[in-house]
């Protein structure tokens, strides 16, 4: 026994020595906060371990990101050893990466289950999660409290109270100020907007776990049609080319009520520098009517090592670092970015800096998982016919009804056959 | 050719022999990648398995599959991107030529500052095209961009225009073409413009003939052969337009463009085959456009070369 353990010990130092001190590169976060907390993280570990870092900065736009990624996998790339993807990759991407199992010493059972095993493709681990995130409403507190009224229950409330405030503080003399921003851009943050429009209103979530398609209903017409009518009411025309950070920019300058954003706003619009500081409300996103759900779109990061990695040992080991209940603890309290380790949702500490996780707890649990488990390799495709019908709705070149309709049949050209 | 010289032979020979590092060259990166895409187009290759793919024929361009009409030309997406980009093309090729024209005449004039001016003109040409496209980006932004900050301090407009959405988003794009092409257009007239011969100026001066009388009977006839060529590049160009529809506008289809969709397919889709498909028929679109106007143009030049 003794003599396996000093075997192993010896082992693992010559593992180590033989390794050298090694580069690991790792692709996270492209600007500001996100970026920060990934280099001040990923140093640490190169204090510790005796190894560099590379950080490797990769396009903001999550479709412009795969976009990278899928070429320098499928040309067999080393230059990039770890890996940030999308909860929405493994499938798409999971071939390139290595099992990481062998690694965590089980640690991944600690996560929510439900991301472990959108991680898990074909029994292997392709990727650790990294942090979680649900679509959620912010609202301004001293604005609400001076209209006397509470955070909206339903999207129609919502659009009643984003339409008063908005005469309010345009008669006040702020001829900016709108009610709603969020993401209408046609992109894939469209989708997460869209796709938590149509199942508030119960109307499914575009395929279905068996590979169904069921977007072409009634729920899900009535959900684009009121989304649709906000457009130049209580939300600018310009939000039709909106992603996050432009949204953010409208709602953090102080010139929206309402915002529907992922969690990463809320440090932001607290910082020192925001005008909004300490009157920001985050609340789960409104149900589609009294019989509707709360919902929000699955999101979040996972990272993952390359299959090409020339240290995948170490890479591997990082990844276990970046993902660790202490790591997740700084990112949750310095970045209000989401856990995906569930005991940090009663963290002390966690829930002071960011008080919403602890009512939110049951949102981030039960969010909405786009379909890209079922449609596999064809999901960006789905995804892209699905916010280009959305993006139709909205710029009101089409009712919702035919648009949906249009939609059905073009989904069923990609599905063909099968997925 | 049996009765050529020696000489003849041997200095052909070494026409060969120093032509051949660049035949060889333009064989190796433009010959091999385009026959690749072309063949490719015939394949259902997709990028995530670059090597397990199968010949099938036409159908990434049409096929009859179960009454059904599938691949490229029954995509109403790509019939859409293909209308986006001919609109495109015809508009901003216009707009540039006249401006171009305009902005070389003003050029040709002497006035003190000329060289200094001549260089401005060229700054938004010079400028990488992500570069002004970003720029533009921010300043025609709805709520902060400073285009509707102007428009809207001389009261010219109530509201801000979002200008890269819906309706406006395709006129945004040919606006920004337009601000950095036609220096280039302008550039290509001017130097026309130097070459003419003054004589029939000073006749037409001394017989009292109305300004633009000599624009339309003496100068533009002149330039006529200089504009073709410098509007067959611009009209080729514009027809695989994608920088700029990618980064001014959102990927929706209102302004997609024959390039775009390639890409989208390609790089988006990962389906190899499709995109090459969607590649090789854009390839042919500018092909035949090269060839038609090619064939215009001559005829147009050698009838007045006769006349």
């Amino acid at each position: 026994m003794l003599g396996r353990i000093t075997l192993a010990a010896a082992s693992f130092i010559l593992a180590g020595h033989a390794a050298g001190a090694a580069e690991i590169a790792i692709s996270c976060g492209a600007v500001g906060q996100e970026l920060a907390l990934c280099r001040s993280g990923a140093e640490a570990w190169a204090k510790k371990t005796g190894n560099t870092v590379k950080v490797v900065s990769t396009p903001n736009d999550t479709n412009d990101r795969l976009a990278l990624y899928q070429q320098l996998l499928s040309a067999g790339a080393a230059d990039v050893d770890v890996f940030q993807i999308d909860v929405i990759w493994p499938g798409t991407l999971g071939q390139y990466f290595i099992d990481l199992a062998p690694y965590t010493k089980g640690a991944e059972k600690s996560h929510f289950p439900a991301i472990v095993a959108n991680d898990t493709i074909g029994g292997k681990l392709v990727a650790m999660p990294w942090f979680t995130d649900a679509g959620v409403l912010y609202y301004r507190t001293d604005l609400l409290a001076k209209y006397g009224l509470k955070p909206p229950a339903t999207w129609q409330d919502m659009t009643q109270d984003a339409e008063r405030i908005q005469e309010g503080e345009r008669k006040a003399g702020n001829d900016k100020f709108w009610g709603y921003v969020f993401q209408g851009k046609a992109y894939e943050g469209l989708t997460c907007n869209a796709l938590e429009w149509v199942d508030s209103f119960g109307g499914g979530s575009i395929v279905d776990g068996d590979g169904k398609i069921t977007i072409d209903n009634p729920k899900a017409a009535a959900a684009l049609t009121l989304a649709a009518s906000w457009i130049g009411k209580i939300s600018p025309e310009g939000v039709l080319n909106y992603s996050e950070e432009e949204a953010r920019g409208v709602f953090q300058s102080g010139n929206a009520a309402f915002m529907r954003n992922w969690p990463y706003a809320w440090s932001l619009g607290n910082g020192a520098d925001s005008p909004v500081k300490g009157k920001i409300g985050v609340v789960a996103l409104p149900k589609g009517g009294p019989d509707g759900k709360s919902t929000g779109a699955l999101g979040g990061y996972q990272l993952a090592v390359s299959k090409y990695s020339k240290n995948p040992t170490i890479a591997a080991d990082l990844v276990v670092y970046m993902t660790s209940q202490a790591e997740q603890k700084r990112r949750a309290i310095e970045g209000s970015f989401n856990p995906t380790i569930p005991v940090l949702y009663d963290d002390p500490d966690v829930l002071k800096a960011v008080p919403f996780f602890g009512d939110l707890k049951t949102t981030f649990v039960n969010a909405v998982a786009r379909p890209s488990r079922v449609t596999g390799p064809n999901y960006n495709e789905v995804s892209n016919a699905f916010w280009n019908a959305v993006a139709g709705v909205l710029s009101g070149r089409q009712q919702a009804e035919a648009a949906l309709k249009d939609l059905d049949g073009e989904l069923a050209d990609i599905k063909g056959a099968g997925w | 050719m049996a009765d050529r010289s020696e000489l003849t032979r041997t200095r052909l020979r070494s026409a060969w022999l120093f032509m051949a590092p660049m035949l060889i060259a333009l064989a190796l990166v433009a010959g091999w990648p385009l026959l690749r895409t072309i063949w490719f187009g015939f394949t259902d290759a997709r990028l995530s398995r670059p090597d397990a793919y199968r010949f099938v024929g036409l159908s990434n361009y049409l096929a009859d599959v179960d009454g059904r009409w599938i691949g490229l030309l029954a995509n109403r997406v790509w019939w859409q991107a293909a209308w986006n980009t001919a609109w495109f093309a015809l508009v901003s090729v216009a707009i540039e030529t006249v401006l171009g024209i305009v902005v070389a005449l003003v050029l040709d004039a002497k006035f003190p500052g000329r060289a200094i001016v001549r260089a401005a003109v060229l700054v938004p040409w010079a400028i990488p095209t992500v570069v002004s496209a970003k720029i533009w980006l921010w300043m025609l932004n709805d709520q902060f961009g400073i285009i509707n900050h102007i428009l809207m301090t001389l009261h010219l407009i109530v509201v801000p225009v979002a200008w890269t959405t819906g309706t406006t988003a395709m006129w945004s794009v040919i606006m920004v073409d337009v601000w950095k092409t036609t220096p280039f257009m302008a550039l290509l007239v001017l130097a026309a413009l130097q070459m003419l011969p003054t004589d029939c100026y000073e006749a037409a001066r001394v017989d009292g003939v109305h300004p633009a009388k000599v624009f339309f009977k003496v100068t533009l006839p002149l330039i006529r052969p200089a504009l073709a060529v410098a509007v067959i590049f611009r009209a080729l160009d514009a027809l695989r337009i994608f920088d700029l529809v990618y980064i001014l506008t959102s990927g929706s289809r209102d302004t997609i463009s024959m390039s775009g969709f390639a890409r989208l397919q390609l790089v988006d889709f990962a389906k190899t085959g499709y995109g090459s498909a969607a590649s090789t028929l854009l390839f042919l679109v500018i092909a035949v456009v090269t060839v038609l106007v090619m064939t215009a143009g001559r005829v147009r030049l050698s009838g007045d070369a006769a006349r």
